[in-house]
Protein backbone atom coordinates (compact mmCIF):
# COMPACT_ATOMS: atom_id res chain seq x y z
CA UNK A 1 0.00 0.00 0.00
CA UNK A 2 1.43 3.34 -1.03
CA UNK A 3 1.26 6.37 1.23
CA UNK A 4 0.64 9.86 -0.11
CA UNK A 5 1.29 12.99 1.96
CA UNK A 6 -0.55 16.14 0.91
CA UNK A 7 1.41 19.09 2.26
CA UNK A 8 -0.80 21.34 4.38
CA UNK A 9 0.75 24.77 4.86
CA UNK A 10 -2.40 26.87 5.14
CA UNK A 11 -2.72 27.67 1.43
CA UNK A 12 -6.18 26.63 0.45
CA UNK A 13 -8.71 23.97 0.93
CA UNK A 14 -7.23 20.48 0.73
CA UNK A 15 -10.53 18.69 1.01
CA UNK A 16 -10.95 18.30 -2.76
CA UNK A 17 -7.50 16.94 -3.52
CA UNK A 18 -7.65 14.53 -0.63
CA UNK A 19 -11.10 13.22 -1.62
CA UNK A 20 -10.11 12.91 -5.27
CA UNK A 21 -6.94 10.96 -4.43
CA UNK A 22 -8.89 8.60 -2.18
CA UNK A 23 -11.36 8.08 -5.01
CA UNK A 24 -8.73 7.65 -7.74
CA UNK A 25 -6.43 5.43 -5.66
CA UNK A 26 -8.62 3.56 -3.16
CA UNK A 27 -5.67 1.45 -1.99
CA UNK A 28 -3.47 4.42 -1.13
CA UNK A 29 -3.17 5.86 2.36
CA UNK A 30 -3.79 9.58 1.90
CA UNK A 31 -2.78 11.99 4.61
CA UNK A 32 -3.02 15.79 4.84
CA UNK A 33 -0.06 16.95 6.94
CA UNK A 34 2.48 19.65 7.72
CA UNK A 35 4.66 17.27 9.71
CA UNK A 36 8.22 16.93 8.37
CA UNK A 37 8.57 13.33 9.49
CA UNK A 38 5.27 12.27 7.87
CA UNK A 39 6.24 13.99 4.62
CA UNK A 40 9.71 12.41 4.71
CA UNK A 41 8.27 8.94 5.37
CA UNK A 42 5.53 9.10 2.72
CA UNK A 43 6.06 7.21 -0.53
CA UNK A 44 4.69 10.12 -2.55
CA UNK A 45 4.12 13.79 -1.93
CA UNK A 46 1.51 16.20 -3.27
CA UNK A 47 2.29 19.91 -3.04
CA UNK A 48 -0.95 21.85 -3.65
CA UNK A 49 -1.73 25.53 -3.24
CA UNK A 50 -4.11 28.31 -4.16
CA UNK A 51 -3.86 32.02 -3.45
CA UNK A 52 -1.01 34.48 -3.78
CA UNK A 53 2.67 33.53 -4.11
CA UNK A 54 3.89 35.93 -1.41
CA UNK A 55 1.68 34.24 1.19
CA UNK A 56 2.65 30.83 -0.16
CA UNK A 57 6.41 31.43 0.22
CA UNK A 58 5.89 33.08 3.62
CA UNK A 59 3.89 30.11 4.90
CA UNK A 60 6.43 27.59 3.59
CA UNK A 61 9.11 29.40 5.59
CA UNK A 62 6.89 29.75 8.65
CA UNK A 63 6.22 26.00 8.62
CA UNK A 64 9.93 25.46 7.89
CA UNK A 65 8.98 23.30 4.91
CA UNK A 66 11.41 24.58 2.27
CA UNK A 67 14.10 21.93 2.72
CA UNK A 68 11.55 19.15 3.24
CA UNK A 69 9.90 20.03 -0.06
CA UNK A 70 13.24 20.35 -1.83
CA UNK A 71 14.33 16.86 -0.77
CA UNK A 72 10.91 15.27 -1.43
CA UNK A 73 10.92 16.78 -4.93
CA UNK A 74 14.25 15.13 -5.74
CA UNK A 75 13.75 11.79 -3.97
CA UNK A 76 10.27 10.43 -4.69
CA UNK A 77 7.18 10.82 -6.85
CA UNK A 78 6.18 14.43 -6.30
CA UNK A 79 3.15 16.25 -7.70
CA UNK A 80 2.87 20.05 -7.63
CA UNK A 81 -0.57 21.53 -8.28
CA UNK A 82 -1.45 25.11 -9.32
CA UNK A 83 0.39 27.46 -6.93
CA UNK A 84 2.34 24.39 -5.83
CA UNK A 85 3.68 24.25 -9.40
CA UNK A 86 4.45 27.96 -9.62
CA UNK A 87 6.36 27.89 -6.31
CA UNK A 88 8.82 25.38 -7.84
CA UNK A 89 10.17 27.97 -10.29
CA UNK A 90 12.97 30.50 -9.63
CA UNK A 91 10.84 33.60 -9.40
CA UNK A 92 7.29 34.95 -9.80
CA UNK A 93 6.12 38.33 -11.10
CA UNK A 94 3.17 38.25 -8.68
CA UNK A 95 3.07 40.63 -5.66
CA UNK A 96 5.76 42.86 -7.18
CA UNK A 97 8.25 40.00 -7.63
CA UNK A 98 8.82 37.08 -5.25
CA UNK A 99 11.75 34.62 -5.21
CA UNK A 100 10.49 31.03 -5.26
CA UNK A 101 12.02 27.60 -4.59
CA UNK A 102 14.19 27.40 -7.72
CA UNK A 103 13.71 23.65 -8.20
CA UNK A 104 12.75 24.21 -11.87
CA UNK A 105 14.60 27.03 -13.64
CA UNK A 106 12.33 29.69 -15.04
CA UNK A 107 9.82 32.44 -14.34
CA UNK A 108 6.16 32.78 -13.37
CA UNK A 109 4.52 35.52 -15.44
CA UNK A 110 1.22 37.42 -15.52
CA UNK A 111 -1.21 36.96 -18.42
CA UNK A 112 -1.94 40.69 -18.32
CA UNK A 113 -5.25 42.34 -17.53
CA UNK A 114 -6.90 42.09 -20.93
CA UNK A 115 -4.83 39.74 -23.08
CA UNK A 116 -6.04 38.93 -26.57
CA UNK A 117 -6.50 35.70 -28.43
CA UNK A 118 -3.80 35.87 -31.14
CA UNK A 119 -6.07 34.31 -33.79
CA UNK A 120 -9.48 35.87 -33.17
CA UNK A 121 -8.35 39.11 -31.52
CA UNK A 122 -10.99 38.49 -28.82
CA UNK A 123 -10.23 40.02 -25.39
CA UNK A 124 -9.72 37.23 -22.87
CA UNK A 125 -10.77 37.23 -19.23
CA UNK A 126 -8.24 36.91 -16.42
CA UNK A 127 -8.14 34.65 -14.43
CA UNK A 128 -7.95 31.92 -17.04
CA UNK A 129 -10.85 29.94 -15.59
CA UNK A 130 -12.43 26.79 -16.96
CA UNK A 131 -11.72 23.74 -19.09
CA UNK A 132 -8.84 24.01 -21.54
CA UNK A 133 -7.02 21.49 -23.68
CA UNK A 134 -3.62 20.13 -22.74
CA UNK A 135 -1.33 18.96 -25.52
CA UNK A 136 1.21 16.31 -24.57
CA UNK A 137 4.65 17.60 -25.48
CA UNK A 138 6.15 14.20 -24.84
CA UNK A 139 5.13 10.86 -23.46
CA UNK A 140 5.07 10.47 -19.72
CA UNK A 141 3.71 7.74 -17.39
CA UNK A 142 1.29 10.30 -15.91
CA UNK A 143 -0.35 10.82 -19.31
CA UNK A 144 -1.17 7.13 -19.60
CA UNK A 145 -4.80 6.62 -20.62
CA UNK A 146 -5.37 10.36 -21.07
CA UNK A 147 -5.98 11.39 -24.68
CA UNK A 148 -3.84 14.14 -26.18
CA UNK A 149 -5.71 17.50 -26.08
CA UNK A 150 -8.06 16.33 -23.33
CA UNK A 151 -9.51 19.13 -21.20
CA UNK A 152 -8.57 19.97 -17.60
CA UNK A 153 -9.94 22.60 -15.22
CA UNK A 154 -7.75 25.71 -14.75
CA UNK A 155 -8.02 28.75 -12.46
CA UNK A 156 -4.99 31.06 -12.54
CA UNK A 157 -3.79 34.52 -13.57
CA UNK A 158 -0.06 33.68 -13.69
CA UNK A 159 1.62 31.02 -15.80
CA UNK A 160 4.88 29.12 -15.70
CA UNK A 161 7.64 29.68 -18.25
CA UNK A 162 10.43 27.11 -17.72
CA UNK A 163 13.90 28.19 -18.89
CA UNK A 164 14.48 24.76 -20.34
CA UNK A 165 11.74 23.93 -22.88
CA UNK A 166 12.35 20.22 -22.28
CA UNK A 167 10.84 20.57 -18.80
CA UNK A 168 7.40 21.21 -20.36
CA UNK A 169 5.46 17.94 -20.77
CA UNK A 170 2.06 19.50 -21.41
CA UNK A 171 1.14 22.78 -23.07
CA UNK A 172 -2.07 24.83 -23.16
CA UNK A 173 -3.01 28.04 -24.93
CA UNK A 174 -4.51 31.18 -23.50
CA UNK A 175 -3.42 34.32 -25.32
CA UNK A 176 -0.12 32.45 -25.70
CA UNK A 177 1.20 28.95 -25.25
CA UNK A 178 2.19 28.17 -21.66
CA UNK A 179 3.36 25.20 -19.61
CA UNK A 180 0.31 23.34 -18.28
CA UNK A 181 2.55 20.56 -16.96
CA UNK A 182 6.28 20.30 -16.26
CA UNK A 183 8.27 17.20 -15.36
CA UNK A 184 11.79 16.27 -14.46
CA UNK A 185 12.90 12.94 -13.00
CA UNK A 186 10.44 12.02 -10.21
CA UNK A 187 8.82 15.46 -10.19
CA UNK A 188 5.60 16.31 -12.05
CA UNK A 189 3.70 19.57 -11.68
CA UNK A 190 0.49 20.84 -13.21
CA UNK A 191 -1.10 24.26 -13.50
CA UNK A 192 -4.61 22.80 -13.72
CA UNK A 193 -6.58 21.11 -10.94
CA UNK A 194 -6.66 17.34 -11.50
CA UNK A 195 -8.95 17.01 -8.46
CA UNK A 196 -11.57 19.10 -10.31
CA UNK A 197 -11.01 17.72 -13.82
CA UNK A 198 -13.39 14.78 -13.71
CA UNK A 199 -12.26 11.65 -15.62
CA UNK A 200 -8.98 13.03 -16.98
CA UNK A 201 -8.02 14.44 -13.60
CA UNK A 202 -8.83 11.27 -11.67
CA UNK A 203 -6.85 9.25 -14.20
CA UNK A 204 -3.83 11.50 -13.72
CA UNK A 205 -4.10 11.08 -9.94
CA UNK A 206 -4.42 7.30 -10.29
CA UNK A 207 -1.34 7.33 -12.55
CA UNK A 208 0.53 9.35 -9.94
CA UNK A 209 -0.43 6.91 -7.17
CA UNK A 210 0.98 4.06 -9.26
CA UNK A 211 4.04 5.86 -10.70
CA UNK A 212 7.52 4.54 -9.91
CA UNK A 213 9.03 8.00 -10.39
CA UNK A 214 10.83 7.13 -13.64
CA UNK A 215 10.27 9.68 -16.41
CA UNK B 1 -7.07 24.79 -28.72
CA UNK B 2 -9.19 27.18 -26.74
CA UNK B 3 -10.82 27.61 -23.39
CA UNK B 4 -14.31 26.10 -23.40
CA UNK B 5 -17.39 28.14 -22.53
CA UNK B 6 -18.94 26.56 -19.47
CA UNK B 7 -22.45 25.21 -18.88
CA UNK B 8 -23.40 25.35 -15.22
CA UNK B 9 -26.60 23.75 -14.00
CA UNK B 10 -27.91 25.43 -10.88
CA UNK B 11 -29.76 23.61 -8.12
CA UNK B 12 -31.99 25.78 -5.95
CA UNK B 13 -32.06 23.89 -2.67
CA UNK B 14 -34.72 24.40 -0.02
CA UNK B 15 -34.33 22.34 3.16
CA UNK B 16 -32.34 19.69 1.32
CA UNK B 17 -34.59 19.40 -1.75
CA UNK B 18 -34.09 20.85 -5.22
CA UNK B 19 -36.82 23.32 -6.16
CA UNK B 20 -37.19 25.92 -8.86
CA UNK B 21 -39.39 28.93 -8.49
CA UNK B 22 -40.86 31.01 -11.29
CA UNK B 23 -39.80 34.49 -10.23
CA UNK B 24 -39.43 33.10 -6.74
CA UNK B 25 -43.13 32.37 -6.26
CA UNK B 26 -44.40 29.13 -7.75
CA UNK B 27 -41.95 26.60 -6.35
CA UNK B 28 -41.89 23.08 -7.81
CA UNK B 29 -40.08 20.13 -6.24
CA UNK B 30 -37.45 18.65 -8.54
CA UNK B 31 -35.80 16.07 -6.34
CA UNK B 32 -32.74 14.97 -4.42
CA UNK B 33 -29.75 17.32 -4.91
CA UNK B 34 -27.13 14.57 -4.60
CA UNK B 35 -28.81 12.40 -7.21
CA UNK B 36 -29.33 15.33 -9.57
CA UNK B 37 -25.72 16.55 -9.17
CA UNK B 38 -24.49 13.04 -9.96
CA UNK B 39 -26.60 12.97 -13.13
CA UNK B 40 -25.35 16.39 -14.27
CA UNK B 41 -21.76 15.33 -13.70
CA UNK B 42 -22.30 12.21 -15.83
CA UNK B 43 -23.94 14.31 -18.54
CA UNK B 44 -20.86 16.56 -18.73
CA UNK B 45 -21.71 19.62 -16.63
CA UNK B 46 -18.63 21.85 -16.38
CA UNK B 47 -19.45 22.98 -12.84
CA UNK B 48 -22.43 22.74 -10.52
CA UNK B 49 -23.89 25.59 -8.49
CA UNK B 50 -26.07 25.12 -5.44
CA UNK B 51 -28.22 28.01 -4.34
CA UNK B 52 -29.44 27.64 -0.79
CA UNK B 53 -32.85 29.30 -0.70
CA UNK B 54 -33.71 27.95 2.75
CA UNK B 55 -35.21 30.74 4.77
CA UNK B 56 -34.32 29.49 8.23
CA UNK B 57 -30.76 29.38 9.46
CA UNK B 58 -31.30 26.00 11.20
CA UNK B 59 -31.37 24.40 7.75
CA UNK B 60 -27.90 25.71 6.82
CA UNK B 61 -26.28 22.50 8.02
CA UNK B 62 -28.47 20.59 5.58
CA UNK B 63 -26.79 22.44 2.70
CA UNK B 64 -23.31 21.70 4.03
CA UNK B 65 -24.27 18.06 4.27
CA UNK B 66 -25.52 18.01 0.66
CA UNK B 67 -22.26 19.57 -0.53
CA UNK B 68 -20.24 17.06 1.45
CA UNK B 69 -22.04 14.12 -0.14
CA UNK B 70 -21.71 15.55 -3.67
CA UNK B 71 -18.02 16.46 -3.21
CA UNK B 72 -17.22 12.88 -2.24
CA UNK B 73 -18.15 11.59 -5.69
CA UNK B 74 -18.37 14.48 -8.15
CA UNK B 75 -14.97 15.86 -9.16
CA UNK B 76 -15.80 19.10 -10.94
CA UNK B 77 -15.97 22.59 -9.40
CA UNK B 78 -18.85 23.13 -6.96
CA UNK B 79 -20.18 26.54 -5.98
CA UNK B 80 -22.52 27.28 -3.08
CA UNK B 81 -24.47 30.50 -2.78
CA UNK B 82 -27.29 31.73 -0.58
CA UNK B 83 -26.93 32.77 3.03
CA UNK B 84 -23.16 33.36 2.87
CA UNK B 85 -22.70 36.24 5.32
CA UNK B 86 -19.54 35.61 7.32
CA UNK B 87 -16.09 34.13 6.80
CA UNK B 88 -17.27 31.28 9.03
CA UNK B 89 -20.06 30.55 6.52
CA UNK B 90 -17.43 30.43 3.77
CA UNK B 91 -15.11 28.20 5.75
CA UNK B 92 -17.94 25.80 6.55
CA UNK B 93 -18.84 25.43 2.85
CA UNK B 94 -15.21 25.07 1.72
CA UNK B 95 -14.64 22.45 4.41
CA UNK B 96 -17.73 20.62 3.21
CA UNK B 97 -16.11 20.43 -0.24
CA UNK B 98 -17.28 23.53 -2.11
CA UNK B 99 -14.66 25.16 -4.35
CA UNK B 100 -16.32 28.56 -4.58
CA UNK B 101 -18.95 30.49 -2.67
CA UNK B 102 -21.41 33.01 -4.03
CA UNK B 103 -21.81 36.22 -2.04
CA UNK B 104 -24.85 38.32 -2.78
CA UNK B 105 -26.77 40.40 -0.22
CA UNK B 106 -23.92 40.44 2.30
CA UNK B 107 -21.75 42.23 -0.27
CA UNK B 108 -24.34 44.97 -0.69
CA UNK B 109 -24.61 45.62 3.04
CA UNK B 110 -20.88 45.32 3.60
CA UNK B 111 -18.66 45.45 0.48
CA UNK B 112 -15.56 44.99 2.67
CA UNK B 113 -16.77 41.45 3.36
CA UNK B 114 -15.82 40.61 -0.25
CA UNK B 115 -12.35 42.06 0.22
CA UNK B 116 -11.87 40.22 3.50
CA UNK B 117 -13.13 36.95 1.98
CA UNK B 118 -10.86 37.27 -1.07
CA UNK B 119 -7.83 37.99 1.09
CA UNK B 120 -8.58 35.11 3.42
CA UNK B 121 -9.59 32.42 0.93
CA UNK B 122 -8.29 33.71 -2.42
CA UNK B 123 -10.19 35.41 -5.25
CA UNK B 124 -10.54 32.10 -7.09
CA UNK B 125 -13.24 30.98 -4.66
CA UNK B 126 -15.20 34.23 -4.37
CA UNK B 127 -18.10 34.61 -6.79
CA UNK B 128 -20.10 37.80 -6.38
CA UNK B 129 -23.75 37.30 -7.35
CA UNK B 130 -25.45 40.32 -8.85
CA UNK B 131 -29.24 40.43 -9.18
CA UNK B 132 -30.01 43.24 -11.61
CA UNK B 133 -33.11 44.68 -13.22
CA UNK B 134 -33.59 47.13 -16.06
CA UNK B 135 -34.69 50.47 -14.59
CA UNK B 136 -34.55 52.69 -17.71
CA UNK B 137 -37.58 53.43 -19.83
CA UNK B 138 -37.68 52.01 -23.36
CA UNK B 139 -36.67 55.27 -25.04
CA UNK B 140 -33.78 55.89 -22.61
CA UNK B 141 -30.19 54.67 -22.64
CA UNK B 142 -30.27 51.33 -20.77
CA UNK B 143 -29.60 51.36 -17.03
CA UNK B 144 -29.61 48.42 -14.66
CA UNK B 145 -29.91 48.47 -10.91
CA UNK B 146 -29.14 45.94 -8.17
CA UNK B 147 -32.19 44.47 -6.43
CA UNK B 148 -32.41 42.37 -3.28
CA UNK B 149 -35.09 40.13 -1.77
CA UNK B 150 -35.66 38.06 -4.89
CA UNK B 151 -35.93 41.14 -7.11
CA UNK B 152 -38.44 43.07 -5.02
CA UNK B 153 -36.26 45.65 -3.29
CA UNK B 154 -34.29 48.27 -5.26
CA UNK B 155 -30.95 49.39 -3.82
CA UNK B 156 -30.22 52.38 -6.05
CA UNK B 157 -26.87 50.80 -6.97
CA UNK B 158 -25.91 50.83 -10.65
CA UNK B 159 -25.16 47.28 -11.82
CA UNK B 160 -22.15 48.14 -14.02
CA UNK B 161 -20.46 50.29 -11.39
CA UNK B 162 -21.12 47.57 -8.83
CA UNK B 163 -19.56 44.84 -10.99
CA UNK B 164 -16.41 46.93 -11.43
CA UNK B 165 -16.28 47.66 -7.72
CA UNK B 166 -16.65 43.99 -6.79
CA UNK B 167 -13.81 43.12 -9.17
CA UNK B 168 -11.63 45.71 -7.44
CA UNK B 169 -12.58 44.24 -4.06
CA UNK B 170 -11.30 40.84 -5.13
CA UNK B 171 -14.21 38.95 -6.71
CA UNK B 172 -12.84 36.18 -8.93
CA UNK B 173 -16.00 35.84 -10.98
CA UNK B 174 -19.44 37.41 -11.37
CA UNK B 175 -22.72 35.53 -11.45
CA UNK B 176 -25.10 37.91 -13.14
CA UNK B 177 -28.83 37.23 -12.80
CA UNK B 178 -31.35 39.28 -14.65
CA UNK B 179 -34.27 39.59 -12.26
CA UNK B 180 -36.66 40.72 -14.98
CA UNK B 181 -35.97 37.47 -16.83
CA UNK B 182 -35.46 34.92 -14.04
CA UNK B 183 -38.00 32.13 -14.33
CA UNK B 184 -39.65 33.60 -17.45
CA UNK B 185 -37.99 31.31 -20.05
CA UNK B 186 -37.63 34.32 -22.37
CA UNK B 187 -33.84 34.20 -22.50
CA UNK B 188 -31.05 36.16 -20.82
CA UNK B 189 -31.11 39.94 -20.62
CA UNK B 190 -28.45 40.20 -23.35
CA UNK B 191 -27.74 43.97 -23.27
CA UNK B 192 -27.16 43.73 -19.49
CA UNK B 193 -24.93 40.66 -19.87
CA UNK B 194 -22.86 42.22 -22.66
CA UNK B 195 -22.47 45.49 -20.74
CA UNK B 196 -21.24 43.76 -17.56
CA UNK B 197 -18.95 41.42 -19.47
CA UNK B 198 -17.32 44.39 -21.23
CA UNK B 199 -16.97 46.36 -17.99
CA UNK B 200 -14.88 43.75 -16.11
CA UNK B 201 -11.88 41.54 -16.88
CA UNK B 202 -13.01 38.65 -14.66
CA UNK B 203 -15.32 35.90 -16.01
CA UNK B 204 -19.07 36.54 -16.10
CA UNK B 205 -21.70 33.81 -15.73
CA UNK B 206 -25.03 34.70 -17.36
CA UNK B 207 -28.14 33.63 -15.49
CA UNK B 208 -31.88 34.14 -15.45
CA UNK B 209 -34.42 33.38 -18.14
CA UNK B 210 -33.18 30.35 -20.08
CA UNK B 211 -36.11 28.59 -21.75
CA UNK B 212 -34.42 26.82 -24.66
CA UNK B 213 -31.00 25.92 -26.02
CA UNK B 214 -30.77 28.93 -28.35
CA UNK B 215 -30.87 31.13 -25.26
CA UNK B 216 -27.66 29.47 -24.04
CA UNK B 217 -26.00 30.18 -27.40
CA UNK B 218 -27.15 33.82 -27.32
CA UNK B 219 -25.71 34.27 -23.82
CA UNK B 220 -22.27 33.47 -25.21
CA UNK B 221 -22.41 34.95 -28.72
CA UNK B 222 -24.50 38.07 -27.97
CA UNK B 223 -24.10 38.47 -24.22
CA UNK B 224 -20.34 37.66 -24.37
CA UNK B 225 -20.65 35.63 -21.17
CA UNK B 226 -17.91 33.17 -20.24
CA UNK B 227 -20.37 30.67 -18.83
CA UNK B 228 -24.12 30.13 -18.86
CA UNK B 229 -26.18 28.99 -15.90
CA UNK B 230 -29.63 27.43 -16.05
CA UNK B 231 -31.85 25.51 -13.70
CA UNK B 232 -35.32 24.44 -14.72
CA UNK B 233 -34.61 23.43 -18.33
CA UNK B 234 -32.29 20.74 -16.98
CA UNK B 235 -34.19 19.65 -13.85
CA UNK B 236 -37.44 18.74 -15.50
CA UNK B 237 -35.75 16.73 -18.23
CA UNK B 238 -36.58 19.15 -21.05
CA UNK B 239 -32.96 19.04 -22.17
CA UNK B 240 -29.86 17.19 -21.04
CA UNK B 241 -26.53 18.92 -20.49
CA UNK B 242 -25.21 16.83 -23.39
CA UNK B 243 -27.87 18.18 -25.75
CA UNK B 244 -27.11 21.71 -24.63
CA UNK B 245 -23.41 21.26 -25.34
CA UNK B 246 -24.07 19.66 -28.71
CA UNK B 247 -26.29 22.57 -29.63
CA UNK B 248 -23.66 25.09 -28.58
CA UNK B 249 -20.93 23.22 -30.47
CA UNK B 250 -23.09 23.26 -33.61
CA UNK B 251 -23.39 27.03 -33.19
CA UNK B 252 -19.58 27.23 -33.32
CA UNK B 253 -19.01 27.67 -29.59
CA UNK B 254 -16.02 25.93 -27.99
CA UNK B 255 -17.36 23.47 -25.41
CA UNK B 256 -16.04 20.46 -23.50
CA UNK B 257 -17.71 17.45 -25.11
Amino acid sequence: MTSIAIIDYGMGNLHSISKALEHAAPDARVEVTADHGRIRDADRVVFPGVGAIRDCMAELKRYDLVETIRSAASEKPFLGICLGMQALLDHSEENGGIPCLGIIEGEVRYFGERPRDPTSGEILKVPHMGWNQVRHRREHPLWQGIPDNDRFYFVHSYYVEPANPDDTVGAAEYSREFAAAVARDSLFAVQFHPEKSQHAGLRLLANFAAWDGQP
Amino acid sequence: MALAKRIIPCLDVDAGRVVKGVQFVDIRDAGDPVEIARRYDQEGADEITFLDITASSDERETMAHVVEQVAGEVFIPLTVGGGIRTTDDIRRMLNAGADKVGINTAAIFNPDFVREAAERFGSQCIVVSIDAKTVSAEDEAPRWEIFTHGGRKPTGIDALAWAVKMQEYGAGEILLTSMDRDGTKRGFNLPLTAAVSAAVHIPVIASGGVGNLDHLVDGITKGHADAVLAASIFHFGEYSIGQAKQHMAEAGIEVRL
